[in-house]
């Protein structure tokens, strides 16, 4: 392993450490905003990810001089990846806002936003239900 | 926030700049970084900095919820549209080389039209979604933040 | 020079990122995103992708921390105490990020003019877009013209989530706000 290899590649590392504490606040914490935020962490480092492969040592922004007079010698970044992620950004914006609707409503329906508190609701519910239904069915719960 | 005198002389002297730039980042964006998604997040982020600051009623004097969501449905149908008469004058869908005489204009009318169906769509989607929060909130009290 | 300045945006980042992990107070935790966003947005512009750092700087930091305190002010202010630890989660984080680090040993190295991604269309389109289309800015031409469906179709994708977050908490159920105009 090389120095020039590690720093071709350090780029890359560096965004994956990123997007594993996204990762990492996604399964750790039970907060389901805080959950969001390490969900947005995640995608941001993906687009840099996706960016960073359209990256030309030495380019400029793909944008050409208004009177389309193109200097040949200029390096031009890879502009296909900017598309994509450009349109991803506001749709990303677009589905956390239903993800945080949908917490919203999880608070109204359970009075919190704590997957542990939702999870004993639930179970508590669960245990009720059975245990009338199990009567109504001859007592097996 | 009818007591924040410093946010509200501020708000006022910086949200027409704010949609005058969402503007020229819409229309310039063909020559400049810009184009419909960032002009409509800028003009939505216009709307939402008023409404935090004088409160919903008032901005929502300026663009009605009826309004907000015809509006988001019209961008993605002039988006659409302007496929759809490409279509009609004789090339495939959202080819606009055939909008007019010369390929190269076609295909500029096109662009802007298009761009201007996202600007719309994306910034009506975004004070949509604003509203549909800030309904809900029930009121904050200063001492709390 | 590059390099160096990436370093400290990464150096940033990650800080922000474990502040964002430690923290418990929910307002501080959205603020820090908006930060977030903001150096990711600094990092797009040293990447040469100066639209998208544009878009990251308004949606991140503007339109998302926003609906974020919305959501925060109309749910709870404060994480509760984290669970004890346990070290299932950090394996798991572990074990994906080594397989993904495994797989970036065979990829060309970083701003490698050679790679398969500057070879294959990316010249032509850099070529051809002036000629077709006479829009200086390649980026909106290739967003609006040549991948135009792609665009249609985010487009609707927009909406549709706009649809979705209208159905859930939106003014079609409208009991719950008889005093709506009052919320500053």
């Amino acid at each position: 392993m090389t120095l020039e290899f590690v720093l071709g590649h350090l780029n890359y590392w560096l965004f994956i450490i990123l997007m594993m504490t996204g990762f990492y606040i996604v399964v750790s914490r039970g907060n389901y905003v805080k959950k969001i935020v390490g969900l947005n962490i995640f995608q941001v480092s993906v687009f840099m990810f996706y960016i960073s492969i359209g990256k030309v040592q030495g380019g400029t922004a793909p944008i050409f001089p208004v009177d389309l007079n193109i200097n040949p010698d200029v390096l031009y970044s890879n502009p296909l990846p900017h598309v994509l992620i450009l349109t991803a950004i506001v749709v990303g914006v677009a589905t956390t806002a239903l993800g945080l609707a949908l917490v919203v409503r999880i608070r109204e329906e359970y009075g919190s936003i704590e997957e542990e508190d939702i999870l004993e609701i639930e179970q508590r519910i669960q245990a009720e239900e059975n245990s009338e239904h199990g009567s109504a069915m001859g007592g097996r719960a | 926030m009818r007591h924040h005198l410093i946010l509200r002389v501020i708000t006022k002297l910086i949200a027409p700049p704010i949609i005058l730039f969402a503007l020229y980042v819409q229309f310039h964006g063909d020559y400049s970084p810009g184009g419909g998604f960032q002009a409509g997040v800028i003009f939505a982020a216009a709307l939402i900095l008023f409404g935090i600051v004088f409160g919903l009623r008032k901005v929502k004097r300026v663009l009605p919820p009826w309004l907000v969501i015809r509006l988001a449905a019209f961008g993605v149908l002039l988006y659409g549209g302007t496929g759809v008469v490409s279509l009609f004058v004789g090339k495939s869908f959202l080819d606009y080389s055939a909008l007019a005489s010369y390929p190269k204009d076609g295909q500029h009318y096109g662009i802007i039209a298009v761009e201007l169906g996202v600007g719309i769509a994306v910034a009506t989607v975004m004070v949509a979604i604003y509203y549909a929060f800030a309904s809900r909130t029930p009121r904050i009290n200063d001492e709390d933040w | 020079m590059d390099v160096l300045i990436n370093l400290v945006l990464f150096a940033m980042m990650v800080a922000t990122a474990l502040a964002i992990l430690r923290m418990r107070r929910l307002f501080a935790v959205v603020m820090l995103a908006g930060v977030f966003s903001l150096l990711s947005a600094l990092l797009f512009v040293t990447l040469d992708a100066v639209d998208v750092a544009f878009t990251e700087a308004a949606v991140g930091a503007g339109i998302s921390t926003v609906l974020m305190l919305g959501t925060m002010a109309l749910t709870s202010r404060e994480e509760k105490m984290p669970r004890k630890f346990s070290p299932l989660p950090l394996l798991v984080v572990c074990i994906t990020g080594a397989v993904l680090i495994y797989g970036t040993l065979d990829m060309p190295s970083f701003g490698s003019a050679q790679s398969p991604a500057q070879t294959h269309v990316a010249a032509q389109y850099l070529e051809r877009t002036p000629k077709d289309t006479g829009v200086p800015n390649v980026v909106t031409a290739i967003l609006a013209s040549y991948r135009g469906y792609d665009t249609f179709g985010e487009t609707v994708v927009v909406f549709t989530a706009a649809v979705g977050v209208l159905i859930l908490i939106g003014g079609f159920a409208r009991r719950r706000d008889p005093e709506e105009g009052d919320a500053d």
